[in-house]
């Protein structure tokens, strides 16, 4: 059997060396040895993990009436933003934010964007990243645990679920229940609630696209557009599944921002923290054991921080990807230590720098484990040793760099925003003819001519030639006679195509290359724009 | 295969019985998605064959039951592209050139698609610029020696030029001098002609002789002062702008034997729209009058 010789030399590699390794020999003198193949058959996992069902207990304290706040917040922005109204006069939509994919133009409030000055939006992304690197520098994940729309929209859905089916305690009943009319009509009412929430998510993202009021008529009346119906579609499936059914694995198993953000920690971020220096050796039974004059540290392992966790982790195992930093073991920690008359704080934002310098305090240098002696006195008074937080601790070298590059590249945006043009001229040289020469000797060139106005206003503006003496113009279907300078009418926020044919006398003609600029003044304001051009000329022309 | 016999040991799995250089492959059932997924393509594929042209007959395939080709999408979107110029195009059938270009819209319109008619018609001749070659008027220039008004554009285009197939056509024809003057006489009045635009003849002497042989010979079409007779399709002589070639020599040449450009008319071929289209495009270049 060549497999199985095969098969055994893999196996020997793979085998692990056990510990305390005992040694047979059979009758025939063969040593037969104890080891165990990592992969063997009874040892084997299923590589498919079945998802552990999560149910988190309500927390209640200042970090959860936090984080109510942060989601009527960011829900407000989120589903109120496209109703808000800002009038920018009768040539241009009054959505005060609108994304007009169809005509290509973006307004925010008294700003508007064109194509061409995306720019801007990639400025406000970058923004955003350094913003992120910000935050995470200082404060750790708070954007997973505050204001992710995957954080807020959990949240959401949980406050429905519990509505319904009750806090976890009720909730793990009915789950374990076997099915009845009443779990059936809780559980159908909690999924039609779901989907209404994200049917309306769904539905106020393409409001951000087109005029809301106009197209939620058109939208209830069968008359939108098939984009906008898909859109609903796929993004409430998206925020039902991911909100309502899949959670925390969206967070464990499909973000990688936990992964990035998790590089940017370093000892002087704040996490959420339990501080074993003070918790440890916890114990259920304090009271005896102060009793038996054994010493334990503050943690009653009530494990209240477990059943509130969304993420379904355990706090005390240490700072973990799963986290996501919500606080809400703070808040659960704190009322069972306000109970017990104890200090808050023994889960709290702390920096990896003062944990480590309290473990030192904490820690019997001669057994190398934590004694509550060394932490609080006779008195129950904590030693005055512990480090605890300072703000100016996070305000560090990092942080300024970050929070500098950050103000620089908005300074850079503002100053470039207030100082763009809203009058554009763009010049095309005919290629093909590049010159022509005409019956009196003359030559001719053609241009290309587009003028941009930028404002939701129509302007009257003068193009004229700059340069170039005894040069003259005609624009096809504007102005046919020849002249210097020509007056036109150009609409609101749209660009004007010119044919321009401008042609010089002969005599005039002094080289191959000659330059001069078109220059477009707005006749109202003091607006203007200018293109450098050249006029060509055939080389044998003289 | 339900042989006992062949188990795997250490997976507990059934094998094929299949051994390739003692490497087994386990009989693991298909994943139930893969299957699930399988059998739907199955489904699909069957009601395809019915709703869809599929099945190869003798002469061509079933047609299925939504009646789908997609010769006849094709034709659809054309129809439809067709009616979103309908509008303009019958503006522009009843119009006519002057107030098609009076009109911004119309001569945009007119402009871009005689734009298009003109690079598969017309540049094999005139050049992809219009810029034209020896022989091929430029269309870019303020000279014509048939009329530059988008009327007279229009009608050259339409009715071509020396064209035996339309009644209409623009008819002209330069006798060969070369047969009726002496040969000095060709030389004195290719020099008169060649100073008529500020060129400089070899012979200075030639010129006032060659005046007489022009106003004897030349004058009837070409005009006494040379500048030409557009209802006759003459050229002006005294402008920068040379079909065949400027200098003695050429004039001469042209003077001994004519060449005659033929343009045909394109009114029958391509329709009066078009035709119209192509005269608004080229009155656009720069030197429609």
């Amino acid at each position: 059997m060549a497999s199985r010789a095969w098969k055994h030399r893999k196996m020997v590699r793979l085998m692990t060396a056990n510990p305390t390794p005992a040694t047979m020999t059979d009758s025939s003198g063969v040593e037969l040895l104890d080891v165990e193949p990592l992969n063997s058959a009874k040892l084997r996992k299923p590589l498919y993990e079945k998802r552990k069902k999560i149910f988190p207990k309500r927390a209640s304290g200042r970090f959860r009436q936090f984080k109510w706040l942060i989601m009527a917040v960011t829900l407000g922005i989120y589903y109120l933003t496209p109703w808000v109204r800002w009038d920018r006069g009768e040539f241009a939509p009054d959505q005060a934010v609108l994304l007009d994919i169809a005509n290509r133009r973006f307004y925010a409030f008294a700003i508007e964007i064109w194509p061409q000055e995306f720019f801007y939006v990639a400025g406000m992304l970058v923004m955003a990243g350094i913003g992120l690197f910000l935050v995470t520098s200082t404060v750790g994940r708070a954007w997973c645990g505050y204001t992710c729309p995957q954080t807020v929209w959990v949240d959401l859905f949980l406050v429905v679920e519990r509505w319904l089916e009750g806090d976890r305690n009720a909730r793990i009943k009915l789950d374990a229940a076997p099915w009845s009319v009443n779990k059936l009509s809780k559980r159908i009412a909690k999924h039609a609630i779901w989907l209404v929430i994200a049917v309306l998510t769904g539905g106020a993202w393409i409001f951000y696209f087109a005029d809301a009021p106009v197209l939620l008529r058109d939208l209830v009346t069968g008359q939108a557009a098939m984009v906008a119906y898909m859109t609903v579609v796929v993004l409430t499936f998206t925020t039902y599944v991911f909100g309502g059914l899949m959670r925390e694995q969206v967070c464990t198993y499909m973000c990688p921002w936990p992964r990035i953000q998790a590089a940017m920690l370093d000892e002087n971020s704040l996490t959420v923290t339990y501080n074993d220096w003070r918790g440890e050796p916890r114990s259920r039974h304090a009271k005896k054991a102060a009793a038996g004059g054994i010493a334990v540290g503050d943690c009653v392992d009530c494990n209240a921080c477990v059943a509130v966790c969304p993420m379904g982790i355990d706090i005390r195992d240490g700072q973990q990807l799963e986290c996501i930093t919500c606080a809400l073991c703070i808040d659960a920690c704190d009322g069972v230590m306000d109970k017990l008359g104890r200090e808050r704080g023994l889960i709290s934002y702390a920096t990896l720098a003062d944990y480590e310098a309290n473990m030192a305090v904490a820690t019997d240098p001669a057994k190398k484990v934590i004694d509550p002696r060394r932490v609080r006195d006779e008195a129950g008074v904590l030693n005055a040793k512990l480090a605890h937080f300072r703000l100016a601790k996070i305000f560090r070298p990092r942080t300024y760099i970050y929070a500098g590059l950050w103000a620089l590249v908005g300074v850079a945006l503002l100053v470039s925003l207030f100082s763009r043009d809203r009058l554009e001229i763009n010049v095309l040289h005919d290629r093909n003819p590049q010159f022509v020469r005409l019956s009196d000797g003359g030559i001719r060139n053609g241009y290309t001519i587009k003028l941009l106005n930028m404002i939701p206003e129509p302007r009257t503006v003068r193009l004229s030639l700059e340069g170039l003496e005894g040069a003259t113009m005609s624009i096809i279907g504007v102005a046919e006679a020849e002249s210097r300078a020509v007056t036109m009418l150009i609409d609101p926020d749209r660009l004007k195509t010119l044919k321009v044919y401008v042609r010089l006398a002969a005599d005039a003609v002094t080289s191959e290359t000659q330059g001069f600029a078109f220059v477009v003044e707005d006749q109202a304001g003091a607006e203007s724009a200018s293109y450098s051009a050249t006029f060509l000329a055939p080389g044998a022309t003289r | 295969m339900s042989d006992e016999k062949n188990v795997d040991e250490l997976s507990g799995v059934q094998t094929t019985g299949h051994e390739w250089d003692g490497i087994k492959e386990l009989d693991n059932p298909m994943p139930r998605w893969w299957l699930l997924t399988f059998y739907a393509t199955i489904i699909w594929a069957i009601g395809f064959t019915v709703f869809y042209p599929a099945w190869p007959m003798i002469n061509s395939t079933t047609s299925g039951i939504l009646g789908y080709s997609s010769r006849s999408n094709v034709r659809g979107q054309l129809d439809a592209a067709e009616a979103a110029r309908g509008d303009y195009v019958t503006a522009i059938a009843d119009k006519n050139v002057e107030e098609i270009l009076a009109d911004d819209s119309l001569r945009d319109f007119a402009i871009a698609s005689g734009s298009a008619a003109f690079k598969v018609n017309c540049v094999q001749c005139h050049g992809s610029g219009a810029e034209g070659s020896a022989g091929y008027p430029n269309l870019n220039d303020d000279d014509w020696m048939w009329g530059g008004s988008a009327e007279q554009i229009y009608a050259t285009i339409g009715h071509g030029i020396r064209f035996a197939g339309d009644d209409d056509t623009h008819l002209s024809e330069m006798p060969a001098y070369g047969e009726i003057l002496e040969p000095g006489q060709i030389r004195e009045v290719a020099a008169y002609v060649y100073s008529l635009s500020g060129g400089k003849p070899s012979d200075l002497s030639l010129v006032e002789p060659g005046a007489q042989v022009f106003a004897d010979n030349c004058a009837a079409c070409h005009g006494e002062k040379a500048v030409g007779n557009k209802d006759l399709g003459a050229p002006n002589l005294t402008d920068a702008i040379w079909l065949y070639g400027s200098g003695e020599a050429a004039i001469a040449q042209q003077v001994r034997h004519p060449r005659h450009g033929v343009m045909p008319a394109w009114s029958e071929r391509l329709g009066d729209v078009k035709v119209k289209e192509l005269a608004v495009y080229v009155h656009s270049l720069g030197g429609g009058e």
